[in-house]
């Protein structure tokens, strides 16, 4: 795991940790963080706490990610309020048990599925996103009844001692608990025995996790990222081809200045409309951050020096750098990067075959639009798909044809706002997913309750076995229950 | 078949790979994704079970020396119904889900649209053989993917009429079964597949979790635990001590992993418990029940021993109340009660997975309930009782996969019901739909137009985007009217 030495030791020593997480067990227990009446004053404390340190948070994400409080709002403050405000909204309903229908052969009989928390859950957040990825599944986990231990990214420290600071002010503090640090704290989490884990960051530090929750068959949400290609079609109509190049500069460099998991990671387009994107974007981006490119404006910076120099890297391959066609211009000082368009890089350079995670896009040409389906199809699945197209039949092919965690036609990263929908990966973007009532659900256990009586009892379910119980059970079960009177009245052979 | 049978080739890393390899191609290929292949394959299973009834009774026979009756009830007819919906439902769960979308991404619309998941690997297990080799199978072939089958090598019977019948029934281009033990399931464990499904211990689940870990693959795990039976006193007590004996006994001899494991009752209530439970016992199986042929046998020796050094400890051997007959070389062992064994002996802390029953004694039944979850949670609990607050205490209490009421084992048998275990007793669920659900992958979709393009999305960035935006994301309707208002 990456992280600085000097966080590694800020933070909790050994015997704290399971002290504290002693306490949160206790807490479990004592069944408090059970009721509806807990829960939702958790949640209603949450939303207070966004409310009163608004400014507070700008200034944080400010410090460790250079973002604008409009992007803060945008990206992240204003998705967990929303997040908050619709988990408020929803929570006795999904607390509620569901009915299952049972068939007659059951009769009487009840059953119900009846969610119930797993208990003591870890969630760890990455720096790209350090509010909104750190809180939002901590909605989900309080909504669902569990106590909590966030573990928030230590790449983000401004942010990371916020809601260090800040959460014990207005959450239950027994049941919720922030625990900072790096990899040695991380470590150490990952000893202790959870009842879930949920992980937001990279694949390397993923299976990490993922093995240390083996020993107590821990079960985990993985959501990672990934290449997330954006198909750009000939849209005939020259003002949605403005609108489609506006949410693609907004895309790329718009959150975390490409530092996104469902950001922009490179561009398809059809060869022959090529050089007509490119002037667009550049247009755009210009509109967008300013026409001097040394003092831009209202973008995100790099968060540290090593991904400062993993970027970097990308772009020194001689036949990469070759292909730029806009940007290029770097200050390892500021950790800034121009935003970067690259005019078909080779496929075999790391910038095509590594996750970007910065501002750097490469447009890859084809020779005919429908070759984007294949060429995406022999990539690993990426965590969303973008296409920008109004040909429906297209559409339909690229639903069915590859896989991804998300698909979002003509736009993109909005598909993040929708409650309504699962966000989480498949392949190599992750499993397990999350937002809106699929919080609440990836933080419970959905228990199978069966209620019968006394009352009708199916003899030939038991032995002494002879062949009439097993005319029975078969009539019982292919539901054939006029057959099973014919042979309860003696009339089948 | 190219090999024969004397240079039959051992299943290694290498073959994995190969085997991998192929079926991805064949996945590519998208064979496995149209309705028509997925029913005329869920069609060809029923076949199986249906022309082969015969040959898969005796195969089981051969392997656990099970009675015809359970046979066909646990793993023949639950087959059947299994497929049966499946294919009534297929074209439902097919369907992608519409779903509702709100202001902030107005205008938009948005689905929900399931897809297989890939290449799957499921492992089977000894106890029901061909139940939970095929059941889960009919889940992965249903969402379309392509599959691996690793059935029990401790039921080599059954292992290979299910290699011959599904290679002969089922399209082998796509669904393949690879026999073998140790060896054969790590060299398939160290491929990268879209989802493992394993069902069997807690100790090899950790194995295959470990596994799977190093490609980050999605994992179910059915494994088992102690599930406890509550006994309270105002009960119909004949049809109770059926049911238990029946979720005990009859179910393999009490080697399953929703089966009766222990007993808790009232110190008051246990005698006439005891007494009724032999009454049946002696009705069911005779005087001799090693003699019965209605009772399974042991699966092996290693079980066989394990299972006498329970009764053999120490701290146990005094406590069998009823039972104890043992006949080594037939596998054979008799339904056996324990009463009030201490909650350190051997038997008490692990899964008995056999006929050994201890009864526990209480003053209060509640105040077993904390003492059931903190030895880890079963995949089942059980209660029966009449008391209406005894029955909601123990529903929000007790944690486990599942709960019967005033019955054992039959919530495995209703599709509409998730069955899957939670903490020790395994991860993600199973059955009807959630077979379905288990081997897809549910995509979102969002269908944007270019209309209505919110431009406070962009930079420049300014307060009165920032206002929109706040109104925007709050799902306030007079709150972006208010905005745009005054923005113009």
């Amino acid at each position: 795991m990456t992280g600085s030495g000097v966080n590694g030791m800020i933070g909790m020593e050994g015997g704290r940790v399971e002290e504290s997480i002693g306490e949160l067990r206790r807490t479990f227990r004592s069944g408090e963080t059970r009721s509806a009446a807990w829960r939702k004053a958790q949640l209603k404390a949450l939303l207070q706490l966004l409310r009163d340190n608004e400014n507070k948070i700008f200034e944080a994400l400010k410090q460790d990610l250079g973002k604008h409080p409009v992007e803060s709002y945008r990206d992240e403050l204003g998705v967990v309020e929303k997040s908050v405000k619709y988990s408020l909204s929803h929570v006795d309903e999904w607390m509620a048990p569901k009915k299952s229908s049972l068939p007659l052969i059951f009769f009487p009989g009840k059953g119900q599925v009846l969610p119930e928390p797993l208990g003591l859950v870890l969630i760890f957040s990455s720096w790209n996103f350090p509010i909104s990825l750190a809180l939002d599944p901590v909605i989900g986990a309080i909504s669902a009844g569990n106590s909590v231990v966030l573990k928030p990214s230590e790449q983000a420290p401004a942010c990371s001692s916020f809601l260090a600071n800040t959460i014990p002010l207005y959450l239950d503090s027994k049941a919720i608990k922030v625990i900072e640090g790096g990899a040695a704290i991380s470590q150490q989490l990952l000893q202790q025995k959870w009842d879930k884990i949920f992980f937001t960051g990279s694949p390397s530090v993923a299976r990490i996790v993922m093995s240390a929750a083996v020993k107590h068959l821990t079960p985990v949400t993985i959501e990672l990222g990934g290449k997330c290609p954006t198909i750009f079609d000939n849209l005939s109509s020259p003002s949605d081809t403005e609108v489609a190049v506006k949410r693609v500069v907004g895309g790329k460099w718009g959150p975390c200045n490409g530092q996104a998991c469902i950001g922009v990671d490179y561009v398809l387009v059809e060869e022959k409309f090529a050089s007509h994107l490119i002037e667009m974007l550049k247009k755009t981006i210009k509109k967008f951050y300013g026409e001097n490119p040394k003092e831009l404006k209202d973008i995100s910076k790099i968060v540290n020096k090593h991904h400062f120099q993993r970027l970097h890297n990308l772009l020194k391959e001689p036949l990469v750098a070759a292909s730029i066609v806009h940007g290029g211009l770097i200050d390892e000082e500021k950790l800034f990067i121009e935003p970067t368009i690259l005019l078909d890089p080779p496929l075999d350079a790391e910038i095509m075959t590594e996750e970007i995670f910065g501002p750097l896009l490469p447009i890859i040409t084809l020779k005919n639009i429908e070759e984007s389906i294949e060429f995406i199809n022999s990539r690993p699945k990426p965590l969303a798909l973008y296409a920008f197209t109004n040909d429906e039949a297209f559409k339909r092919r690229i639903l069915s044809e590859t896989s991804s965690g998300s698909v979002t036609f003509n736009d993109i990263i909005i598909q993040f706002v929708c409650d309504t929908l699962p966000f989480g990966g498949v392949g190599q973007s992750g499993f397990g997913r999350y937002h809106g009532k699929y919080s609440f659900d990836t933080f419970s256990h959905e228990k199978a309750v069966l209620r019968r009586s006394f009352f009708l009892e199916l003899e030939p379910r038991f032995p002494p076995w002879n062949d009439f119980k097993l005319k029975f059970i078969r009539l019982v079960y292919s539901f054939d229950y006029l057959g099973l009177i014919l042979l309860l009245l003696g009339l089948k052979r | 078949m190219a090999e024969d049978s004397e240079t039959k080739k051992v299943f290694d890393a290498e073959a994995a790979a190969s085997l991998m390899k192929e079926l991805r191609g064949t996945y590519a290929s998208g064979k496995t994704r149209s309705y028509e292949w997925r029913v005329a394959q869920l069609k060809n299973l029923m076949k199986i079970v249906d022309d082969h009834e015969k040959d898969i009774l005796d195969a089981i026979r051969a392997d656990l020396s099970k009675p015809e009756q359970e046979s066909y009830i646990a793993e023949i007819s639950i087959i059947k119904s299994s497929c049966t919906r499946a294919l009534g439902e297929l074209n439902r769960w097919m369907k992608p889900e519409k779903v509702k979308t709100s202001i902030t991404t107005f205008p938009s619309s948005a689905e929900i649209v399931s897809e297989p998941l890939g290449v799957v690997l499921i492992i089977g297990a000894w106890n029901f053989p061909l139940l939970l080799a095929l059941d889960p199978a009919i889940g992965a072939i249903a969402a379309g993917n392509a599959v691996v089958l690793k059935p029990s090598e401790l039921c080599p019977a059954t292992s290979s009429l299910i290699a011959k019948l599904v290679g002969k029934y089922l399209d082998s281009s796509c669904i393949k079964v690879v026999e073998g033990a140790v060896a054969e399931t790590s060299a398939l464990l160290e491929q990268k597949w879209d989802k493992i499904f394993f069902t069997g211990s807690g100790r090899v689940g950790r194995i295959v979790m470990a596994a799977a870990a190093k490609h980050l693959t999605p994992v179910a795990l059915e494994l088992g635990g102690k599930c406890p039976v509550v006994v309270d006193s105002d009960i119909n007590l004949p049809v109770a001590i059926r049911r238990i004996a029946g979720g005990k006994w009859a179910s393999n001899n009490g080697q399953a992993c929703i089966a009766p494991d222990y007993i808790v009752t009232t110190k008051d209530f246990a005698p006439k418990l005891i007494d009724a439970l032999k009454h049946e016992l002696e009705a069911w199986y005779g005087k001799d029940p090693l003699e019965s042929k209605d009772l399974a046998h042991i699966v092996n020796s290693n079980h066989f021993a394990r299972l006498a050094k329970l009764l053999d400890d120490d701290k146990v051997s005094g406590k069998i109340i009823h039972g104890g007959q043992r006949d080594k070389a037939n596998l054979k062992f008799a339904p056996t009660i324990l009463l009030d064994v201490p909650e350190d002996s051997l038997v008490m802390n692990e899964e008995i997975f056999g006929p050994l029953l201890p009864i526990l004694t209480v003053d209060k039944l509640e105040d077993s309930f904390d003492m059931i979850t903190s030895r880890g949670k079963p995949l089942a609990a059980y209660l029966f009782t009449n008391n209406k607050k005894l029955k909601e205490k123990f529903v929000k209490t007790v944690s486990a996969g599942g709960l019967v009421i005033n019955d054992t084992v039959l919530h495995f048998a209703e599709k509409t019901l998730p069955f899957g275990g939670v903490g020790e007793s395994g991860m993600g669920s199973y059955h009807g739909k959630f077979s379905y659900e288990a081997f897809s992958h549910r995509k979102s979709v969002l269908y944007r137009g270019f209309a209505g393009d919110a431009s406070a999305r962009y930079p420049p960035y300014s307060d009165r985007k920032l206002k929109l935006l706040k109104a925007l994301l709050s799902g306030s309707v007079v709150g972006v009217i208010l905005a745009l208002i005054g923005w113009s």
